[in-house]
């Protein structure tokens, strides 16, 4: 078989895959830290006028979560939301709170439809990213005004556009996550 | 995607356990961040040592982001500069001459200044900025308008402690960290910074709407006195600020005052300044709280000392009553 497809056949990802087993370090660690890290993106960014970034980490957590079923277990939301509310400038415990009721949220939806579509999953996180941006606003310590909502509703649609785009990245992730690269010997 | 197969529990015992346990431990999860929750919007600083703890990690990060966005920022404005050079050179000469004669004109009204304060003993000293730093980020996510600064009580950096930038008033410190801290910036709903009009004394409020605008509320009802240009600059009430700051200019007119615009934007400035509050024992009065002990001679006693040196005195009765 190989002699027949010539040389170029055998250099390839084929062989490389042939005595190679995923990287434990790699299956437990990617999603908690790039969750991690898209909570921690933001920060860098200077919002002095509006709420100017979407809630990147929770994306991620949701995008994890409908691309991965299964893979995070269901209390995930409370540290990884504690680590949300270190950097995110919300009174310490609301990312707790919320990330926590949506894994939950979750997890009943699933339990009532089992088989999904890409568009359902997206209609479900865009429900929750809504309920998360309008609930982040009242538990955000501050008074809220009606300017305040009129500045910050693009956060909320850009938040539910953005899913897509972190569900792809998510899956890619997941290949990286998989990838044959310890060697068995 | 295909539901994964461990969900469906069937008459295994472990597996119903383990799912029981999962919604057990994520209801749990959920109701000690409402306590959290709670907890936190009660006494809004409790936290505050864990996230000073968090953002000194970050905060090395952050320097490298601000330092680029200063570089791109200065690119942009070059390229914009070179592309209408002549028109702006033209602008700039009759801007210069103007400039040459309002500088003479400060300068005599600096001097005459300088005579007047001297006639009235009045000294006041240059304030020394405690440190400047570059702001590392900020809560872009979240509803409320909070800068992190890159320099902490390492640097000195204490909790009430103004920022300004060359331009204006950036907001007051909240919380430090070691090498960085916490500023609430002017257009924070929750920020309220006392002001006057620069060219009189007609003083307001100037609060965070949340939108990036301020509202001046004017302290003196009656006929609105403001006009759209008009200048605002702190008057340094309350302790916090040293006067003369500017903070706002008013842009549209509303019935009790105005809606302004920021003269300082924190996105736009590279480097800021702490500056030590203007008047710490004024500060400490009106908080009711001591701010360090350096200053706790200067202020009157508190009421709360005597409940303290009554706890003191407990202890030995306490200890004969054991006896």
């Amino acid at each position: 078989m190989m002699a027949t497809r010539g040389p170029r056949a055998r250099g390839t990802t084929y062989r490389q895959q042939i005595n190679r087993a995923p990287s434990p370090w790699r299956v437990h660690s990617v999603p908690y830290l790039s969750i991690m890290l898209a909570s921690a993106l933001p920060v860098l960014l200077i919002a002095d006028v509006m709420p100017l970034a979407p809630p990147l980490g929770f994306i991620m957590l949701l995008a994890w979560r409908l691309v991965r079923p299964g893979l995070l277990p269901l209390w995930a939301g409370l540290p990884l939301g504690a680590f949300d509310d270190l950097l995110s400038g919300q009174p310490f415990g609301s990312a707790i709170l919320l990330w926590s009721l949506a894994m939950i949220a979750i997890e009943l939806i699933e339990a009532r439809f089992p088989w999904r579509d890409f568009w359902h999953d997206w209609f479900t996180a865009a429900v929750l990213l809504v309920a998360y941006w309008l609930a982040c606003l009242l538990l955000s310590g501050a008074p809220v005004t009606r300017e305040m909502l009129e500045v910050a509703w693009p956060q909320a649609l850009l938040s539910v556009l953005l899913y897509p785009i972190l569900a792809r990245m998510v899956a890619r992730l997941d290949r990286f996550r998989l990838a044959r690269a310890r060697r068995i010997d | 995607m295909a539901p994964p197969a461990k969900r469906l529990s069937g008459f295994s015992k472990k597996a119903q356990f383990s799912l029981f346990t999962g919604y057990l431990m994520a209801g749990a999860g959920a109701l000690l961040g409402l306590v959290l929750l709670a907890l936190s919007l009660w006494q809004p600083a409790a936290f505050a040592p864990l996230r000073s703890a968090a953002r000194d990690v970050v905060a090395p990060a952050g320097e490298v982001s601000a330092a680029t966005r200063g570089g791109a920022q200065g690119l942009i404005a070059g390229i914009a500069a070179y592309l209408d050079a002549g028109r702006q050179n033209a602008r700039l000469r009759a801007e210069v001459e103007l400039a040459r004669v309002r500088l003479a004109e400060a300068e005599a009204i600096k001097a005459e200044n300088r005579r007047l304060k001297g006639l009235l003993g009045l000294a006041d000293d240059p304030v020394r900025p405690v440190a400047t730093a570059r702001l590392v980020g900020s809560s872009a996510t979240s509803a409320r308008r909070h800068a992190y600064l890159g320099a902490g009580s390492r640097q000195g950096v204490a909790p009430g402690m103004p920022v300004v930038s060359d331009r204006g008033l950036i907001g007051r410190v909240l919380e430090t960290g070691l090498i960085s801290a916490r500023v609430l910036l002017l257009t924070d709903s929750e920020s309220v910074v006392p002001v006057r009009r620069a060219r009189d004394d007609v003083i307001a409020f100037a609060e965070g709407r949340g939108d990036g605008m301020l509202r001046i509320r004017l302290v003196n009802l009656g006929v609105n006195p403001l006009k759209p240009g008009d200048l605002m600059v702190t008057s340094g009430a309350g302790g916090y600020y040293r006067p003369g700051v500017a903070v706002a200019v008013v842009a549209q007119l509303t019935p009790d005052g105005a809606i302004a615009r920021l003269v300082a934007e924190p996105a736009a400035t590279t480097y800021v300044a702490v500056e030590p509050i203007h008047q710490p024992a004024a500060v400490a009065v009106l908080s009711g709280a001591p701010l360090s002990a350096a200053d706790a001679p200067q202020t009157p006693p508190r009421p709360a000392s005597s409940p303290a040196s009554g706890a003191g005195s407990a202890p030995p009765s306490a200890e004969a009553a054991g006896e």
